[in-house]
């Protein structure tokens, strides 16, 4: 995905709900318009990162298959 | 105010609902404290303002697991037989007088699951109340020194009403 990304997080081997709460936690540092990408391979991971954006306002960009994991690109909204 | 009388009871009542979710910690058994803990974590997550309540059974989940110093006979013996703290919560099923919870513990460390002490730490790094219901503590003599020291407050019932009034998400647990 051609995005300028701001900050990676790591969620290799996490279950729910960990990937989102460090999700949550993480956009929390990130300015309005600012990139953050989740390598996630949880299942749960591609409703929910979704769902979690709509939940609370920001800006789901989408998610590209890696080898044995997936990237979501998330975007703080203002 | 005119905008009000134009409105209807449940118009008013959505208006005073808040971005906030309230859950009735009521079991000490392991799997729903899980099942209570994770809710709340993804409440907290999307940016709920989130209170957890702990009563009766569901005050072990909140218990330093050091021996309870109660008063009376009764007391101490529950205090024996009821010490809790986080990792002596046994599952609702297949305990088997408490080897199930050895079992469910290895069967979520190898699938990587995060510990409920783990899960707990992170309530509290996202800001979720903790209080506990003052009745049941006196009922079971626990003191708020039993209790560990994340826990905010020690309420009544009025406090979870208020708190339960404001929020979209009401749970039992």
């Amino acid at each position: 995905m051609n995005v300028k990304v701001d900050m990676v997080q790591d969620s290799i081997g996490q279950l729910c709900p960990m990937p989102i709460a460090f999700l949550a936690k993480n956009m929390k540092k990130l300015e309005a318009g600012q990139v953050l990408t989740i390598l996630a391979d949880d299942e749960g991971a591609e409703a929910d990162i979704p769902a979690w954006c709509e939940q609370t306002g920001n800006q789901f960009l989408g998610q590209e298959p890696d080898d044995g994991f997936v990237r979501y690109y998330v975007q703080k909204s203002g | 105010m005119a905008l009000c009388a134009t409105m209807s009871k449940s118009q008013v009542r959505a208006m005073a609902e808040e971005n906030k979710a309230t859950i009735v910690v009521f079991s000490g058994d392991m799997d729903k404290v899980f099942a209570a803990f994770i809710i709340a974590t993804g409440c907290a997550a999307a940016g709920m303002d989130t209170t957890l309540f702990f009563t009766f059974w569901g005050l072990n989940a909140i218990k330093t697991g050091a021996p309870i110093k109660a008063q009376s006979f009764l007391g101490k013996m529950m205090g024996l037989v009821n010490r809790g703290g986080i990792q002596r919560l046994n599952p609702s099923r297949f305990s088997f007088g408490g080897i199930g919870r050895g079992l469910f513990h290895k069967m979520m460390s190898d699938k990587n699951v995060t510990s409920l002490d783990d899960l707990r730490q992170t309530l509290v790094d996202l800001d979720v109340h903790l209080l506990a219901c003052k009745m049941s503590m006196d009922v079971l003599e626990i003191s708020r020194d039993d209790l560990i020291p994340e826990v905010e407050n020690v309420v009544g019932v009025a406090t979870f009403v208020k708190e339960a009034a404001d929020s979209k998400i009401q749970l039992f647990i």
